[in-house]
């Protein structure tokens, strides 16, 4: 076992890189966010070759800016929608815990009702609601994530208002406030990170398909689910540039997003502390 | 004679994460030496937290896989590897184990004691359990029915040496008594029995000797009969043990057993004892002393005769 | 028994509740859209030659101006009466609409919930059993990988592979195009459905296969295996008789939880395979504003999650000893 970094420090080094590969994706597709929209009708359809590596598609557009502006948008997207899902989780889960029990009932109703619909349908339903477009997609993966971390701080915070040092603090004539950011927040505050942190992928990998079913993003921004529903048409003619490579990309950065979340819970969860 | 099993220089430490991502050692059986023979009940008493579980998980070689083992056991003459535990285990070595958690919570009692009905039926029928109770489920178990059953999953085997590890919690005197007389039976009948407990006064009516256990070591260990009176035991920590027992005035020493990652140097016990000198600071040898053992370097038997 | 079947009618109860609710919220989102039905379907350029008349009668056709509230009662009480109204896009009942498309997609549902179910079991055993050696990890990362593949890509991509490059497979559609219903057979079905179904079972995996790790592993580390590997089980032995028994519960709790899951990997999967399913349904349902559509498919997907919901809680109390042991014991109070 006398390898040069333990567990713990490997862990930590392979967050720290999967944090900067997302943030050079991020910034790279900011930056040739304007390239991504040139046509040259010189170039189109070429097959991946030094100078293009994703290839070019049927308006002579670059398939590698093209994907790396639509991951920067999805990465984007996915962070945005991820904290505005984690902070209604929050705000959903200590209400239901602790304004009594039938504010409880009916949040928890409402948690069913919500896991009730295919999640999918329901960001199709919630995006249309707000018209599609960036608005509808936000809305939609925003306002549909919340329920499981929901149910998940929901069954911590009434595990620890029952816990002997709360009860104690509370005969002691703590005000709730009081309780809640000494007592409860020391324990939630880790949960509730790494709840958002896996939220990332699901969030990105949602807006994608929508996008790509033609609920979510307009067709003229390069996004993911964009690329990939346009290169569709061009299946069968055997360009499979336009959607291996685009998707490729996609799946390595929400794994990048899975594999930070699964190492942070690994060092912040005590199970798994000693492997 | 040879005895059954004997275990020299047992140590058991773990690999754990500290603060942040150093790693270290933790010792939790440091040095244990013991020797069990056939028809003997030998028992090993410490407080909670001395490492004591580990010591049967070490013999049966189920330790978990952070764990480390250095040291050797020999059982019925020829070294305990690896390979024989496994072998052995569960056929003539088995454990009795603390609680009806051991059970597996959604199988019949009846298939757990053992494979063959009719044994199961001759080993409950023994401990007074009638057949109704190979149709129940572990929780549907009362606190005495389920000592009974546990020490029938390890009778069914007919084993040469039982390990019981806290056999008696939760029971009242007298049904602990009871669990402990079948225990007796069994060394009686010429199997070893190794009995781990933290409740000294319960383990003497039973033991034919017994190993004090104070911090992962072993600090003494006497004949029985030594515990009539107070003159005859050698190691502080045991006549602090002794004094605790609410016949002999129920007097506690101050402090508490210090914890596997915070050992002091040399004696653990040196930060409680009335005798500490500079020179426990160092290395203290476990040594034979007047038909016993002493890890000390002024016993107080030695002193007082 | 008379306890058991309180139970249910309770649970029962609550999923009618919660599919009213459900079918409230879906009305109230789609009427809350401002997209207007008659640009989608009709178009801007159609709609300028029209007459003011004609747009008024299309206007009542797609149930612009009626108040939202009066028309999800309208809706509701056709619903008592069992009907779930007409599709806007294809002038059918919406029921019989459903039906079809229902038909098809239970094929393709039920196969990737058997297939996803079984293996994931299968592949966490293993994981679990090898924890930290080479075929833990090797699953391990598989199912990161599979996990973060969007549904709808892994479908494109089988469909380069298998439909374009080796031509093994159709490219799309539940049936041959142009085909009689009565001249498609059980063969050209099958083969349409092989594709989709794959993509379905392969992407749901790997929610069962972790799961089935993390339990196994719990099992594996509890004091019951313990003081089985003390009494001398083998390995095999403790996985076949007590992990595969305390792993049994949360597993039938976990597949009949992922129905919904299925389904919305369903609605990628057919758009992509062009498979005549509900999922590629509620897309077209979607794009089109067909209101009574999108409802019908919503409140089915939700009946088809509340419905598994309710065999995992009832197959519980079967199950678990312990429900079991306590329903008895309140059976007999009761009978005193």
């Amino acid at each position: 076992m006398d390898r040069l970094l333990n567990q713990r420090q490997r862990a930590l080094l392979l967050s720290a890189f999967a944090a900067l590969a997302l943030l050079a994706v991020t910034v790279a597709g900011f930056l040739l966010s304007d390239a991504a929209m040139v046509t040259d009708f010189s170039r189109k359809n070429l097959a991946p070759c030094l100078a293009y590596p994703f290839g070019t598609d049927w308006m002579g557009r670059d398939m590698l800016a093209r994907t790396l502006t639509g991951l920067s948008l999805s990465i984007r997207i996915g962070v945005l929608t991820a904290a505005v899902s984690a902070v209604v989780a929050l705000a959903v889960g200590t209400a239901a815990a602790t304004l009594g029990r039938r504010v409880d009932a009916v949040l928890s109703w409402c948690i069913d009702l919500v896991m009730g619909i295919p999640h999918i349908l329901l960001v199709i339903l919630i995006s249309l609601a707000f018209g599609k477009g960036f608005v509808g997609v936000v809305a939609g993966v925003a306002l549909s994530h919340w329920t499981s971390l929901a149910r998940l701080l929901r069954g911590e915070v009434l595990q620890l208002r029952s816990a002997p040092y709360v009860l104690t603090a509370e005969k002691l004539g703590r005000t709730r406030l009081q309780v809640a950011r000494d007592h409860l927040l020391p324990h939630l505050l880790p949960q509730f990170l790494t709840g958002l942190i896996l939220l990332f992928p699901h969030a990105i990998l949602h807006e994608a398909s929508v996008t790509f079913l033609g609920f979510g993003l307009s067709s003229e921004q390069p996004a993911i689910g964009v690329i990939l529903s346009e290169s569709m048409s061009y299946l069968t003619t055997g360009k499979w540039w336009l959607a291996f490579f685009p998707g490729l990309m996609l799946v390595a950065t929400v794994a990048l997003f899975a594999l930070l979340g699964d190492r942070l819970r690994r060092i912040l969860d005590p199970a798994t502390i000693h492997q | 004679m040879t005895p059954l099993l004997s275990v020299e220089h047992l140590s058991i430490s773990f690999t754990q994460y500290d603060r942040g991502t150093r790693r270290r050692i933790l010792p939790a059986i440091r040095d244990l030496d013991l020797t069990i023979d056939r028809g003997q009940v030998a028992a090993v008493v410490g407080s909670s937290g001395s490492g004591k579980s580990l010591l049967a998980h070490g013999i049966l070689g189920i330790l978990p896989y952070n764990a480390h083992m250095e040291g050797t056991i020999t059982y019925d003459g020829a070294p305990l590897t690896p390979k024989r535990a496994a072998a052995l285990r569960g056929r003539e070595i088995v454990l009795v184990p603390q609680s009806v958690g051991y059970l597996d919570p959604l199988m019949k009692v009846g298939p757990q004691v053992g494979r063959d009905k009719t044994a199961v039926r001759a080993v409950l029928d023994r401990y007074g359990l009638g057949p109704e109770t190979e149709g129940l489920y572990p929780f549907q178990l009362s606190g005495g029915m389920a000592r009974r059953v546990l020490i029938s999953t390890a009778v069914a085997a007919s084993p040469a040496l039982v390990i019981a590890d806290e056999p008696t919690p939760g029971l009242d005197a007298r049904a602990a008594g009871r669990i402990l007389g079948h225990f007796r039976e069994l060394a009686d009948a010429g199997t070893g029995v190794l009995l781990i407990t933290h409740d000294l006064e319960l383990a003497l009516t039973i033991a034919d000797k017994v190993a004090v256990f104070y911090a992962g070591e072993t600090v003494e260990e006497a004949p029985a009969g030594d515990f009539d009176r107070l003159e005859d035991l050698r190691h502080p920590y045991t006549r602090a043990l002794w004094q605790a027992l609410p016949q002999h005035g129920f007097r506690p020493i101050p402090g508490t057993q210090p914890y596997p990652g915070a050992l002091p140097e040399g004696c653990p016990f040196a930060p409680r004892c009335p005798k500490c000198t500079s020179e426990c600071g160092g290395d203290v040898p476990y040594r034979p002393l007047d038909g016993g053992f002493v890890r000390c370097l002024h016993p107080e038997r030695g002193n007082a005769s | 028994m008379a306890h058991r079947l309180g139970f249910a009618g309770k649970k029962l109860l609550r999923m009618v509740l919660l599919l009213l609710g459900v079918s409230l919220a879906a009305f109230l989102l789609m009427s809350a859209s401002p997209l207007d039905p008659l640009q989608t379907n009709v178009g801007q350029a159609a709609l300028g030659t029209m007459s003011q008349e004609q747009i008024a009668q299309l206007e009542d056709y797609w149930g612009v101006n009626d108040p939202p509230l009066e028309r999800y009662l309208g809706w509701l009480t056709d619903v008592l009466h069992g009907d779930l109204g007409t599709s806007l896009l294809y002038r059918v009942p919406v029921t019989q609409v459903l039906a079809e498309r229902l038909k098809n997609s239970l094929w393709l549902m039920a196969a990737a919930w058997v297939l996803s179910g079984a293996l994931g079991l299968l592949l966490g055993t293993v994981a679990a059993a090898c924890r930290g050696r080479w075929p833990d990890r090797l699953i391990r990362g598989w199912c990161l990988l599979i996990s973060s593949t969007p549904a709808f890509w892994l479908a494109i991509l089988l469909l380069m592979v298998f439909s374009v490059w080796l031509g093994w497979l159709p490219i799309g559609l539940s049936a041959p195009i142009g085909a009689q219903a009565s001249a498609v057979t059980l063969a050209d079905r099958l083969r349409h459905a092989i594709l989709p179904a794959l993509t379905l079972s392969v992407t749901g995996l790997a929610n069962m296969t972790l799961h089935t790790r993390e339990k196994l592993c719990d099992v594996l580390e509890s004091d019951y295996v313990l003081f089985a590997r003390a009494r001398g089980e083998s390995t095999r032995s403790i996985l076949w008789h007590h992990g595969l028994r305390n792993m049994a519960l949360p597993a039938i709790t976990l597949q009949f939880g992922s129905i919904s899951e299925i389904f919305g990997g369903s609605v990628l999967v057919e758009q992509v395979f062009s498979y005549q399913g509900l999922g590629q349904c509620a897309v077209t349902a979607g794009l089109g504003s067909d209101l009574p559509l999108l409802l019908g498919v919503t409140v089915v997907s939700a009946a088809l999650v509340f419905g598994g919901n309710l065999i995992a809680d009832l197959l519980y109390g079967v199950v678990d000893p312990k429900i079991r042991a306590r329903v008895r014991a309140y059976g007999r109070k009761g009978g005193a």
